[in-house]
């Protein structure tokens, strides 16, 4: 009963992440992409839940709804009002035909990927008080040196765009 | 020594919990499925109430008598506004975009029911099939569940402006937007504070920690002053009411909304107020704990226990609508740069800086061997410590804040470098235009 529920579950969120992703790419309306786009992280957020790796849904729906948030904010603002039929990026059939070999290679890829085993950072999880803790005790403890340098880094980047948006017209 | 903290933590919160069977199975079932049908229709019922509530204090305020005509002192109210809503003609704009036009007042209604599912309400209550909690959804992520469905509210606003094809409406989801994605990280991040003193997210743990050690307002006041101007700027409330200013929006993203369609934002950011005002009540003030005793604290977990530990919390809760609602009619609305000043010079700042020093006293306090339990006259050391602290802060803040050093009111002046910064913008437009050189 339990695994029948869970395997339903599991085709049911994937098989609309798999839709909405190819939604998102297809569409020609860039609202519209960004909405099927929002749908995917939901379906990956729920599959994560199912994996009781309830800290990174939360985060999921978070951090990536938050920015597609800014997404959405570009479009309005942009694209103003207009029908959007003009920006497509595919214009010709082999622009197509490159798109769906890129996407065949990738899938290959994945799928000779998953025959390797990789090594498990995390055990499983046995507290489930405290959800936060699994995640954030590797993070400041071990690999406290790569997570440091990972955040100067997207600092470095937020300055280096501010830095940008700065220069003004005065350097046109 | 944040371990050993958090160690403690999770004992206070076995002690209290794990002691007794939760309820399984078809019980189980059963009781989840109650509890959605009876939060729901509180929230409901509640929300039709807060609007006849809403009337009612804006006419105590302005010295008026308010609703009186439908029912018993216009108690009817409500009811007579409903039906009016369900009967009325809907209109749909030509040059709407009709698909994103009727999806955008769902997706702001959903999010606003589905975020009061974490919150525990009443102490749990033994029945004789186990333990059963009193949250629809007991999530060991409770706040950040809140913070990501919360996040999502401001799709149906900036999808309703925009869908329109009206200018009010754009501009109304652009300022909504633009307010919602400022004032959200400040309040997540002056809840980080409320996380370090409980050393877990979930919002049932949260609670038995201020059982534990006393409400969180007195050690954590600087985190509840930002989370309470925060929280009125995610609801779109007075003061931070820019996205529906009527006086220069008309009605903002829900000009072109009529009937039901209307009615359901108006639902939305009602229970959007009912969810920010249980957050502060269980981040802050203790959930359902009654102050001053520990009857409430402990097994057995009697029906007359939960009865009187929810009416404690609905009290609380209806305290906090009542400040919103006295707010709204109190306060003129910020100018969106003093707004956006606000958000970004001030309260984020001050967030940042809050998280540091909370930390750094946490693990102080910690080190010196501070105890968290409550020992002379029912206070805490700890507690005691962290909100002494939190007086001196407080009153450097508010020496900062205060005559407009931070914030320009409108009255004042313009300084000369302010001038200069004006005149090189339109010293800059006048290049773009094509008379320039």
């Amino acid at each position: 009963m339990n695994t029948l529920v869970y395997t339903f579950h599991f085709y049911l969120f994937g098989l609309i992440a798999i839709a909405s992703a190819l939604a998102f790419v297809t569409r020609k309306s860039a609202v519209a992409a960004a909405l099927w786009l929002v749908n995917t992280m939901f379906c990956l957020s729920a599959l994560f839940v199912m994996l009781d790796a309830q800290f990174v849904a939360a985060v999921q729906v978070l951090v990536y709804a938050g920015a597609i948030m800014v997404v959405f904010l570009f479009v309005v603002m942009l694209l103003n009002l207009g029908e959007a039929s003009e920006v497509t990026d595919i214009r010709s059939l082999g622009g197509k035909l490159t798109a769906g070999f890129v996407g065949l290679l990738m899938l290959a890829e994945l799928f000779s990927l998953s025959r390797l085993k990789f090594p498990r950072l995390m055990g499983a999880m046995t507290d489930h008080a405290n959800v936060v803790n699994p995640v954030s005790a590797p993070l400041f403890h071990e690999f406290l040196l790569p997570f440091e340098v990972t955040s100067v880094v997207l600092l470095v980047a937020v300055i280096g765009a501010v830095v940008l948006a700065k220069r003004g017209p005065k350097a046109q | 020594m944040i371990h050993l903290a958090t160690l403690a933590q999770g004992q206070i919160y076995s002690q209290f919990y794990d002691k007794l069977v939760p309820v399984t199975g078809v019980p189980w079932l059963l009781f989840t499925i109650l509890k959605m049908l009876v939060v729901f229709t509180v929230i409901m019922v509640g929300v039709a109430m807060l609007t006849l509530a809403e009337r009612k204090i804006s006419a105590w305020i302005q010295d008026r008598i308010g609703p009186n005509r439908t029912g018993y002192g216009g108690l009817l109210q409500p009811a007579a506004d409903g039906l009016k809503n369900i009967m009325k003609e809907e209109t749909y704009p030509d040059a709407a975009n009709m698909k994103l036009f009727i999806l955008a007042p769902m997706l702001s209604f959903i999010p606003a029911l589905i975020t009061f599912a974490v919150i525990p309400f009443a102490s749990p209550l033994s029945t004789k099939w186990g333990l059963v909690e009193m949250s629809v959804a007991n999530l060991p992520i409770g706040f950040l569940y809140i913070l990501a469905i919360a996040s999502l509210g401001v799709y149906g606003v900036v999808l309703a402006g925009w869908s329109s094809n009206n200018k009010y409406s754009l501009l109304g989801g652009l300022r909504s937007s633009a307010q919602m994605v400022s004032y959200e990280i400040s309040m997540g991040m002056a809840a980080v504070a409320v996380l370090l003193l409980s050393g877990n997210v979930s919002l049932q743990a949260i609670v038995s920690q201020q059982q534990a050690m006393g409400w969180n307002i007195f050690p954590l006041l600087i985190g509840f002053f930002i989370f309470c101007v925060a929280a009125f700027a995610e609801t779109n409330r007075l003061p931070f009411d820019l996205p529906e200013a009527e006086s220069e929006l008309i009605a903002g993203y829900h000009t072109e909304y009529s009937a039901m369609k209307f009615s359901m934002f108006f639902i939305a950011e009602y229970s959007n107020m009912v969810t920010a005002s249980a957050l502060m009540v269980t981040l802050f003030f203790g959930g359902w704990d009654i102050p001053g005793t520990q009857w409430d604290n402990i097994p057995p977990w009697t029906v007359l226990k939960f009865l009187i530990t929810g009416a404690v919390f609905f009290g609380k809760l209806l305290s906090f609508i009542f400040v919103f609602m006295w707010v709204r009619w109190t306060l003129p609305r910020f100018r969106y740069d003093q707004l956006m000043s606000l958000g970004w010079k001030f309260m984020l700042p001050l967030a940042l800086c809050y998280i540091v020093i909370t930390g750094g006293a946490v693990l102080g306090l910690d080190m010196l061997g501070v105890s968290r339990s409550v020992q002379w006259f029912g206070i805490a050391p700890f507690w005691a410590a962290l909100g002494v602290l939190n007086l001196v802060l407080a009153a450097l803040v508010f020496v900062v804040l205060d005559r407009g050093r931070i914030i320009s009111p409108a009255y004042s002046r313009l300084s000369a470098r302010q001038v200069a910064h004006l005149r090189a913008i339109s010293a800059g437009r006048s290049l773009v235009a094509p008379q320039g050189d």
